[in-house]
């Protein structure tokens, strides 16, 4: 549904200090998929996302949503961003209104949603990130937790009802626990609601968990685009990128290295579980 | 949707230069010159005569002359407004040039509309080149050093230096904090370049409140951060970077102070008829 053909784009173009954050990228994200972007920091990733939904016009190159040009002429801008949920890193540095309710329900009033209709959206919203809207629809959104405040703010842009949900590093910065809640819902997002999902991220355990196709990205260069497995299958490569392996993915490869034959290419816990288990069965029948 | 590409005025170009070595007090010495000569300055020659020095400092300073005309934008319609103002409600009296009704344009306001606006470009152009070449931190220390004798008379050189250098520090990180907000908001659909003033004046709510909620929250931890190390104003702080007058210093003071003298009083021979 989205697609960028050969887009670069420089910063401060004209200026001593221009950098070119994006060289040349193309690629393509499908309707459904559930896709992750992993890069070291000032990879490009950010600038990436933000021309998915039109807020960075590329210097060169062109993306399209549905094969439109989005900078094209006739496209209206708000029906691109209505469909095209972003949420930014540290997004609780966005919340604004005096109710969380309120501030949930800024996106979908921008595009005249009012009366009853805004009050089953704002509620469905809070309620798919597991905030109750009775008990925090009322309250003030900065006296909340770090955790319900970036809750809150995916709730903004849910609330929106989106095709798609690009969100530019979502646990950045958050407690194990926060982290782990919202990895489910974005999850919850996807297999129940069938959202096209855009996660990016530097936390190779949360791509792991819930993409199946990864994309690589080094200083501005798409390095790497295709299966998980693929990509964790090469530590030695995703290294040189300053990049690591998931937990579960690295613990398997130590026991390889120590000679238990573990499948290498385990992406979460339940996989590297049963991987474990069945190469200490080989093991133990080798034995006897 | 890039809020900086418009913000050249006073940003520091990191390249490598005779100017950029220079000690940060003769640049602001050479600066507060330049400024108070352009005010001096009664000639078009003497104006020309200082444009032909400063072209020479920008191109010692490695300067991109484009980059020192993007400068020169923030204060267009200021220039354009003071001009125009001079051109058509100047003086009356002199020779006209042009009329329609009550507008009349003289030869003597349309000399002094340019006059004025030239001096402001001068201006603009000298303090730009400061700011181009010294860093922000050089900036402040070159400051508190220059007014550390005037502490005797009260005047706080310290921390004076420390609200500007704190101030240097967080514009550019106020304003990319702007932009990502501005992007935020935009990507829920809010709207900063639409509609009528008061639709455009409320839309910056969601823009402020956030901004500020921030600023303060910098400033908080900024308080704890210095706290923690001690921080307890000027008196006995040694420094890391000792400012140090060197002999290229003096020779660029010296050619200022010629320009700027030549300048001021010309030959007699420019003024033959
Ligand atoms: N607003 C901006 N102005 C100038 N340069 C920027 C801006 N945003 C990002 N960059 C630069 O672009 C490059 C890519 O940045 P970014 O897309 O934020 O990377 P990532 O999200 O992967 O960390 C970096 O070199 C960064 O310094
Ligand atoms: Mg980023």
């Amino acid at each position: 549904m989205i697609r960028c053909e050969s887009v670069t784009y420089v910063y401060q173009r004209g200026t001593p200090v221009e950098t070119t954050a994006l060289a040349d990228v193309s690629l393509e994200i499908r309707s459904g998929e559930i896709v992750g972007i992993i890069g070291a920091t000032g990879s490009g990733k950010s600038t990436l996302v933000q021309h998915f939904n039109g807020l960075l016009r590329p210097t060169r190159g062109r993306v399209y949503l549905d094969d439109v040009d989005i900078h094209a002429r006739e496209v209206d801008r708000r029906r691109l961003r209505q469909q095209i949920g972003l949420l930014f890193q540290y997004p609780e540095h966005q919340l604004f209104e005096e109710t969380v309710s309120a501030d949930v329900a800024f996106g979908p009033r921008n595009l005249g949603v009012a009366g009853q209709e805004l009050d089953r959206r704002v509620r469905g919203a809070l309620e798919r990130v597991g905030l109750d809207p009775d008990r925090f629809g009322p309250r003030s959104p900065f006296a909340l937790s770090n955790g319900e405040m970036r809750r809150v703010a995916i709730a903004g842009i849910l609330a929106m009802e989106p095709r798609m949900l690009i969100l530019d590093e979502p646990t950045a910065g958050l407690d194990p626990l926060s982290r782990q809640e919202i990895l489910d819902h974005i999850r919850r997002l996807h297999d129940e609601r069938g959202l096209t999902i855009v996660l990016v991220s530097h936390s190779m355990d949360a791509v792991a968990r819930l993409c199946r196709r990864l994309i690589v990205m080094d200083r501005g260069r798409v390095v790497a685009d295709g299966a998980a497995r693929s990509v964790f299958a090469d530590p030695a490569r995703l290294a040189a990128l300053g990049l690591g392996l998931p937990q579960v993915t690295l613990c398997a490869q130590r026991l390889r290295e120590r000679g238990l034959p573990v499948r290498p290419d385990v992406l979460t816990v339940e996989e590297g579980r049963a991987a474990i288990l069945e190469a200490v069965a080989v093991r133990a029948r080798g034995a006897s | 949707m890039e809020l900086l590409r418009s913000f050249a005025f006073g940003q520091y170009v990191p390249v490598e230069s005779p100017v950029h070595r220079l000690d940060p007090r003769t640049k602001i010495l050479a600066a507060l010159a330049l400024v108070a000569g352009t005010f001096a300055i009664g000639t078009f020659a003497g104006l020309a005569v200082l444009t032909v020095f400063l072209a020479a400092a920008i191109a010692a300073g490695r300067i991109a002359p484009g980059y020192v005309v993007r400068g020169l934008r923030p204060v267009f319609w200021l220039l354009a407004i003071a001009v125009a103002l001079q051109v058509l409600f100047g003086e009356g009296g002199g020779h006209p040039v042009f009329r329609r009704g009550p507008l009349v344009v003289t030869r003597e306001n349309l000399l002094l509309g340019a006059f004025y606006g030239y001096r402001v470009v001068l201006l603009v152009v000298a303090t730009t080149l400061m700011m181009f070449t010294t860093s922000p931190v050089e900036l402040t220390d070159g400051m508190e050093r220059l007014l550390r004798p005037f502490r005797r008379a009260g005047v706080p050189a310290h921390e004076l230096a420390l609200m500007m250098t704190i101030a240097l520090r967080f514009i550019p990180t106020l304003l990319e904090e702007t932009e990502k907000i501005m992007k935020a908001q935009m990507a829920r659909g809010a709207e900063f370049s639409q509609g009528s003033l008061v639709r455009r004046a409320r839309a910056l709510v969601p823009l402020l409140v956030p901004l500020f909620v921030g600023a303060f929250r910098r400033a908080d931890a900024l308080a704890l951060a210095m706290e923690a190390r001690c921080y307890r104003g000027g008196e006995h702080r040694t420094r890391m970077r000792q400012l140090e007058m060197r002999r290229a210093d003096y020779v660029a003071l010296a050619v200022v102070a010629v320009a700027i003298a030549v300048a001021l009083g010309p030959p007699a021979a420019w003024h033959a008829p």
